[in-house]
Protein backbone atom coordinates (compact mmCIF):
# COMPACT_ATOMS: atom_id res chain seq x y z
CA UNK A 1 0.00 0.00 0.00
CA UNK A 2 1.05 3.43 -0.81
CA UNK A 3 0.23 6.37 1.39
CA UNK A 4 -0.58 9.21 0.23
CA UNK A 5 1.82 11.83 0.43
CA UNK A 6 1.34 14.02 3.11
CA UNK A 7 0.68 11.26 5.42
CA UNK A 8 4.06 10.01 4.72
CA UNK A 9 5.17 13.38 5.81
CA UNK A 10 6.65 14.27 9.22
CA UNK A 11 4.06 17.32 9.68
CA UNK A 12 1.24 14.93 9.80
CA UNK A 13 2.36 13.15 13.17
CA UNK A 14 3.71 16.35 14.63
CA UNK A 15 0.58 18.22 13.68
CA UNK A 16 -1.65 15.72 14.93
CA UNK A 17 -0.11 14.95 18.38
CA UNK A 18 0.28 18.40 18.60
CA UNK A 19 -3.58 19.12 17.82
CA UNK A 20 -4.34 16.82 19.81
CA UNK A 21 -2.35 17.55 23.12
CA UNK A 22 -3.82 21.39 22.70
CA UNK A 23 -7.21 20.34 23.22
CA UNK A 24 -6.56 17.77 25.91
CA UNK A 25 -4.98 20.65 27.55
CA UNK A 26 -7.94 22.99 26.97
CA UNK A 27 -10.18 20.14 28.94
CA UNK A 28 -7.92 20.07 31.18
CA UNK A 29 -8.77 23.79 32.47
CA UNK A 30 -12.19 22.83 32.34
CA UNK A 31 -11.72 19.46 34.16
CA UNK A 32 -8.47 19.13 36.57
CA UNK A 33 -8.97 15.23 36.88
CA UNK A 34 -8.03 14.86 32.90
CA UNK A 35 -3.79 14.04 32.48
CA UNK A 36 -3.74 15.66 29.01
CA UNK A 37 -0.67 12.88 28.31
CA UNK A 38 -3.08 9.64 28.84
CA UNK A 39 -6.28 11.31 27.22
CA UNK A 40 -3.67 12.27 24.09
CA UNK A 41 -2.15 8.91 23.85
CA UNK A 42 -5.11 6.87 24.19
CA UNK A 43 -7.16 8.98 21.33
CA UNK A 44 -4.29 8.67 18.97
CA UNK A 45 -4.11 4.92 19.16
CA UNK A 46 -7.84 4.41 19.10
CA UNK A 47 -7.47 7.12 16.13
CA UNK A 48 -4.56 5.13 14.16
CA UNK A 49 -6.48 2.38 14.65
CA UNK A 50 -9.41 3.25 13.75
CA UNK A 51 -8.36 5.03 10.59
CA UNK A 52 -5.97 2.15 9.61
CA UNK A 53 -3.29 4.84 9.12
CA UNK A 54 -0.17 2.64 9.89
CA UNK A 55 2.23 3.35 12.74
CA UNK A 56 5.15 3.77 10.85
CA UNK A 57 3.51 6.92 9.30
CA UNK A 58 2.44 8.15 12.46
CA UNK A 59 5.99 7.67 13.86
CA UNK A 60 8.06 9.82 11.16
CA UNK A 61 6.78 12.72 12.89
CA UNK A 62 6.29 10.98 16.51
CA UNK A 63 10.17 10.94 16.43
CA UNK A 64 10.14 14.30 16.57
CA UNK A 65 8.26 15.11 19.31
CA UNK A 66 9.78 12.28 21.08
CA UNK A 67 13.19 14.60 20.46
CA UNK A 68 11.85 17.07 22.85
CA UNK A 69 12.32 14.83 25.65
CA UNK A 70 16.26 15.62 25.44
CA UNK A 71 16.21 19.40 26.14
CA UNK A 72 13.00 18.71 28.31
CA UNK A 73 14.78 16.56 30.68
CA UNK A 74 17.73 18.57 30.97
CA UNK A 75 15.49 21.81 31.10
CA UNK A 76 14.64 20.10 35.27
CA UNK A 77 18.23 21.37 36.36
CA UNK A 78 16.25 24.55 36.85
CA UNK A 79 13.84 23.39 39.77
CA UNK A 80 17.25 21.47 41.14
CA UNK A 81 19.00 24.58 41.40
CA UNK A 82 16.25 26.88 42.41
CA UNK A 83 15.52 24.43 45.36
CA UNK A 84 18.94 23.55 46.08
CA UNK A 85 18.95 24.96 49.40
CA UNK A 86 16.53 22.89 50.73
CA UNK A 87 17.41 19.72 48.49
CA UNK A 88 20.48 19.80 50.55
CA UNK A 89 18.37 20.44 53.42
CA UNK A 90 16.88 16.62 53.07
CA UNK A 91 19.45 14.93 50.97
CA UNK A 92 19.90 12.24 53.15
CA UNK A 93 16.45 11.19 53.63
CA UNK A 94 15.64 11.54 49.89
CA UNK A 95 18.61 9.38 48.97
CA UNK A 96 17.60 6.70 51.22
CA UNK A 97 13.87 6.46 50.08
CA UNK A 98 15.90 6.46 46.33
CA UNK A 99 17.79 3.81 47.38
CA UNK A 100 15.48 1.62 49.26
CA UNK A 101 12.76 2.59 46.46
CA UNK A 102 15.10 1.03 43.67
CA UNK A 103 16.61 -2.06 45.99
CA UNK A 104 12.55 -3.21 46.02
CA UNK A 105 11.96 -2.50 42.51
CA UNK A 106 14.59 -5.05 41.84
CA UNK A 107 13.85 -7.60 44.52
CA UNK A 108 9.90 -7.83 43.74
CA UNK A 109 10.31 -8.96 40.07
CA UNK A 110 13.75 -10.80 41.01
CA UNK A 111 11.30 -12.83 43.41
CA UNK A 112 8.62 -13.59 40.72
CA UNK A 113 11.89 -15.16 38.55
CA UNK A 114 11.49 -17.93 41.26
CA UNK A 115 7.80 -18.74 40.29
CA UNK A 116 7.86 -22.36 37.97
CA UNK A 117 6.64 -22.00 34.50
CA UNK A 118 7.18 -17.56 34.99
CA UNK A 119 8.39 -16.46 31.30
CA UNK A 120 12.12 -15.02 32.31
CA UNK A 121 12.81 -13.50 29.54
CA UNK A 122 9.69 -11.25 30.08
CA UNK A 123 10.34 -10.64 33.53
CA UNK A 124 13.87 -10.00 32.90
CA UNK A 125 13.09 -7.20 30.50
CA UNK A 126 10.59 -6.26 33.55
CA UNK A 127 13.60 -6.01 36.21
CA UNK A 128 14.19 -1.86 34.78
CA UNK A 129 10.46 -0.78 34.53
CA UNK A 130 10.83 1.24 37.51
CA UNK A 131 13.80 3.86 35.08
CA UNK A 132 13.78 5.81 32.66
CA UNK A 133 13.44 3.74 28.82
CA UNK A 134 17.03 4.80 28.29
CA UNK A 135 18.20 3.42 31.21
CA UNK A 136 15.81 0.25 30.89
CA UNK A 137 17.28 0.12 27.52
CA UNK A 138 21.25 -0.45 28.53
CA UNK A 139 20.82 -2.04 31.63
CA UNK A 140 18.45 -5.09 29.70
CA UNK A 141 21.05 -5.60 26.95
CA UNK A 142 23.03 -6.97 29.75
CA UNK A 143 20.37 -9.17 31.27
CA UNK A 144 19.25 -11.25 28.59
CA UNK A 145 16.05 -9.74 28.18
CA UNK A 146 14.17 -8.35 25.52
CA UNK A 147 15.78 -4.36 25.20
CA UNK A 148 12.39 -2.79 23.35
CA UNK A 149 10.17 -4.51 25.61
CA UNK A 150 12.03 -2.94 28.94
CA UNK A 151 11.41 -0.01 27.29
CA UNK A 152 7.47 -0.44 26.90
CA UNK A 153 7.53 -1.71 31.03
CA UNK A 154 9.26 1.64 31.83
CA UNK A 155 6.34 3.24 29.12
CA UNK A 156 3.52 1.18 31.24
CA UNK A 157 5.00 1.48 34.85
CA UNK A 158 5.42 5.18 33.95
CA UNK A 159 2.27 5.63 32.63
CA UNK A 160 0.20 4.00 35.87
CA UNK A 161 2.26 5.71 38.36
CA UNK A 162 0.99 8.97 36.48
CA UNK A 163 -2.47 7.71 37.10
CA UNK A 164 -2.36 6.57 39.99
CA UNK A 165 -0.07 8.07 41.92
CA UNK A 166 -1.19 11.36 43.25
CA UNK A 167 -3.79 9.68 44.42
CA UNK A 168 -2.35 6.96 46.07
CA UNK A 169 -0.44 8.52 48.12
CA UNK A 170 -2.85 10.85 49.10
CA UNK A 171 -4.27 7.54 50.84
CA UNK A 172 -1.12 6.09 52.13
CA UNK A 173 -1.37 9.41 53.70
CA UNK A 174 2.08 10.49 52.37
CA UNK A 175 1.71 14.28 52.08
CA UNK A 176 4.16 16.59 51.35
CA UNK A 177 6.13 17.72 48.39
CA UNK A 178 9.55 16.14 48.88
CA UNK A 179 8.19 12.69 49.63
CA UNK A 180 5.71 12.87 46.74
CA UNK A 181 8.31 13.64 44.39
CA UNK A 182 10.77 11.42 45.93
CA UNK A 183 7.93 8.65 45.24
CA UNK A 184 7.15 9.23 41.82
CA UNK A 185 10.28 10.12 40.62
CA UNK A 186 11.36 6.75 41.86
CA UNK A 187 8.73 4.65 40.73
CA UNK A 188 7.95 6.02 38.05
CA UNK A 189 10.56 7.86 36.32
CA UNK A 190 9.66 10.91 33.91
CA UNK A 191 6.55 10.18 32.94
CA UNK A 192 5.17 10.32 36.31
CA UNK A 193 7.34 13.24 37.06
CA UNK A 194 5.86 15.36 34.19
CA UNK A 195 2.37 14.55 35.99
CA UNK A 196 3.84 15.63 39.08
CA UNK A 197 4.76 18.95 37.05
CA UNK A 198 1.27 19.71 36.27
CA UNK A 199 0.43 20.75 40.33
CA UNK A 200 4.38 22.41 41.00
CA UNK A 201 7.08 23.00 39.53
CA UNK A 202 9.08 22.13 43.07
CA UNK A 203 7.95 18.72 43.27
CA UNK A 204 8.58 18.10 40.10
CA UNK A 205 11.68 19.55 40.31
CA UNK A 206 12.11 16.86 43.57
CA UNK A 207 11.06 14.19 41.39
CA UNK A 208 12.98 15.07 37.98
CA UNK A 209 16.36 14.70 40.66
CA UNK A 210 14.65 11.01 41.69
CA UNK A 211 14.19 9.69 38.51
CA UNK A 212 18.09 10.83 37.71
CA UNK A 213 19.41 9.09 41.55
CA UNK A 214 17.02 5.84 40.78
CA UNK A 215 18.35 5.32 37.40
CA UNK A 216 22.21 5.81 38.67
CA UNK A 217 21.13 3.86 41.86
CA UNK A 218 19.71 1.05 39.80
CA UNK A 219 22.58 0.99 37.35
CA UNK A 220 25.38 0.51 40.14
CA UNK A 221 22.48 -2.01 42.07
CA UNK A 222 21.99 -4.25 38.95
CA UNK A 223 26.26 -5.07 38.76
CA UNK A 224 25.88 -8.14 41.09
CA UNK A 225 22.55 -9.16 39.58
CA UNK A 226 23.97 -9.68 35.93
CA UNK A 227 26.36 -12.35 37.54
CA UNK A 228 23.55 -13.78 39.38
CA UNK A 229 21.18 -13.79 36.49
CA UNK B 1 14.59 31.03 21.46
CA UNK B 2 18.28 31.54 22.98
CA UNK B 3 17.04 29.19 26.32
CA UNK B 4 15.79 27.05 23.75
CA UNK B 5 19.21 26.95 22.08
CA UNK B 6 21.19 26.19 25.39
CA UNK B 7 19.17 23.16 26.49
CA UNK B 8 19.85 21.76 22.91
CA UNK B 9 23.44 22.49 23.76
CA UNK B 10 23.64 20.65 26.98
CA UNK B 11 21.34 17.39 25.81
CA UNK B 12 23.96 17.36 22.78
CA UNK B 13 26.79 18.06 25.35
CA UNK B 14 25.05 15.05 27.21
CA UNK B 15 25.07 12.99 24.10
CA UNK B 16 28.78 13.54 23.50
CA UNK B 17 30.00 12.88 27.04
CA UNK B 18 27.41 9.66 27.39
CA UNK B 19 29.48 8.15 23.98
CA UNK B 20 32.90 9.43 25.08
CA UNK B 21 32.81 7.98 28.70
CA UNK B 22 30.36 5.19 28.35
CA UNK B 23 28.32 6.47 30.88
CA UNK B 24 25.49 3.87 32.23
CA UNK B 25 23.61 6.83 32.18
CA UNK B 26 21.19 8.61 29.39
CA UNK B 27 22.27 11.74 27.42
CA UNK B 28 19.42 13.39 29.01
CA UNK B 29 20.02 12.87 32.28
CA UNK B 30 23.88 13.50 31.61
CA UNK B 31 22.92 16.98 30.43
CA UNK B 32 20.69 17.88 33.29
CA UNK B 33 23.44 17.22 35.77
CA UNK B 34 26.15 19.22 33.32
CA UNK B 35 23.24 21.89 32.92
CA UNK B 36 22.85 21.77 36.71
CA UNK B 37 26.90 22.14 37.32
CA UNK B 38 26.57 25.26 34.76
CA UNK B 39 23.89 26.74 36.57
CA UNK B 40 25.64 26.34 40.08
CA UNK B 41 29.22 27.17 38.81
CA UNK B 42 27.67 30.37 37.14
CA UNK B 43 28.87 29.89 33.80
CA UNK B 44 25.20 29.71 33.00
CA UNK B 45 22.46 32.21 34.30
CA UNK B 46 19.29 31.29 35.41
CA UNK B 47 17.22 34.47 33.49
CA UNK B 48 18.92 33.02 30.30
CA UNK B 49 16.62 29.69 30.51
CA UNK B 50 14.27 30.06 33.08
CA UNK B 51 11.37 31.17 30.85
CA UNK B 52 11.73 27.83 28.31
CA UNK B 53 12.62 25.60 30.78
CA UNK B 54 9.27 26.61 32.54
CA UNK B 55 7.36 26.18 28.85
CA UNK B 56 9.14 22.78 28.33
CA UNK B 57 8.21 21.30 32.07
CA UNK B 58 4.47 22.44 31.94
CA UNK B 59 4.43 20.23 28.84
CA UNK B 60 6.70 17.43 29.56
CA UNK B 61 3.94 15.25 28.65
CA UNK B 62 3.67 16.28 25.64
CA UNK B 63 7.03 14.70 24.65
CA UNK B 64 6.34 11.16 25.98
CA UNK B 65 3.04 10.53 23.81
CA UNK B 66 4.99 8.89 20.60
CA UNK B 67 6.37 6.88 23.17
CA UNK B 68 3.07 5.39 24.95
CA UNK B 69 1.56 5.36 21.57
CA UNK B 70 4.32 3.02 20.41
CA UNK B 71 3.70 0.21 23.06
CA UNK B 72 0.98 -1.02 20.79
CA UNK B 73 3.45 -2.70 18.54
CA UNK B 74 3.94 -4.91 21.24
CA UNK B 75 0.47 -5.34 22.31
CA UNK B 76 0.72 -9.36 21.53
CA UNK B 77 3.48 -10.16 23.99
CA UNK B 78 1.78 -8.15 26.51
CA UNK B 79 -1.43 -9.69 26.08
CA UNK B 80 -0.46 -13.28 25.98
CA UNK B 81 1.35 -13.02 29.66
CA UNK B 82 -0.97 -10.58 30.81
CA UNK B 83 -1.26 -11.70 34.64
CA UNK B 84 2.87 -11.33 34.97
CA UNK B 85 2.33 -7.72 33.18
CA UNK B 86 -0.04 -6.55 35.60
CA UNK B 87 1.67 -8.46 38.91
CA UNK B 88 4.87 -6.66 38.10
CA UNK B 89 3.92 -3.07 37.10
CA UNK B 90 0.41 -2.65 39.38
CA UNK B 91 1.75 -3.55 42.97
CA UNK B 92 5.45 -3.49 42.03
CA UNK B 93 5.32 0.86 41.01
CA UNK B 94 2.94 0.87 44.00
CA UNK B 95 4.82 -0.48 46.75
CA UNK B 96 7.96 1.42 45.36
CA UNK B 97 6.12 4.61 45.52
CA UNK B 98 4.91 3.94 49.12
CA UNK B 99 8.29 2.33 50.15
CA UNK B 100 10.50 5.46 48.84
CA UNK B 101 8.03 8.07 49.75
CA UNK B 102 7.65 6.84 53.61
CA UNK B 103 11.29 6.26 53.81
CA UNK B 104 11.67 9.78 52.97
CA UNK B 105 9.00 11.56 54.84
CA UNK B 106 9.81 9.38 57.94
CA UNK B 107 13.50 10.15 58.36
CA UNK B 108 13.04 13.94 57.43
CA UNK B 109 10.57 14.20 60.38
CA UNK B 110 13.11 12.56 62.42
CA UNK B 111 15.92 15.02 60.89
CA UNK B 112 13.45 17.99 61.86
CA UNK B 113 12.95 16.78 65.28
CA UNK B 114 16.28 16.57 66.51
CA UNK B 115 16.95 20.29 65.47
CA UNK B 116 13.60 21.55 66.17
CA UNK B 117 15.39 24.12 68.18
CA UNK B 118 16.74 25.28 65.82
CA UNK B 119 15.49 26.94 62.36
CA UNK B 120 15.30 23.56 59.97
CA UNK B 121 11.77 23.32 59.87
CA UNK B 122 10.62 24.43 56.51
Amino acid sequence: MTLPTWLDNPAFGVGLTLLVYCAAVGFRSKRRGINPLVVTSLFLIVFLSVTGIPYEAYRAGGDWIAYGLGPATVALAVPLYKHAAAIRRMLGPVLLGIIAGSILSLAAVLLLLYIPGSPRELLLSMLTKSVSSPIALEITKRTGGIPELSAVFSVLSGLFGSVAGPAFMRICGIRGDVPLGVGIGTSSHGIGTARVLLDSEWAGGVSGFSMAAAGIATSILMIPVYGWL
Amino acid sequence: MKGIAILIAFYLAGVALEAWLRLPLPANVTGMILLALALFSGIVKLEWIEKESGLLLRHMGLFFVPAIVGTIAFADMIQSHWMYVIAGVVPGTLLVMAVSGFVTKGLSRKEKNVHDSADVAG
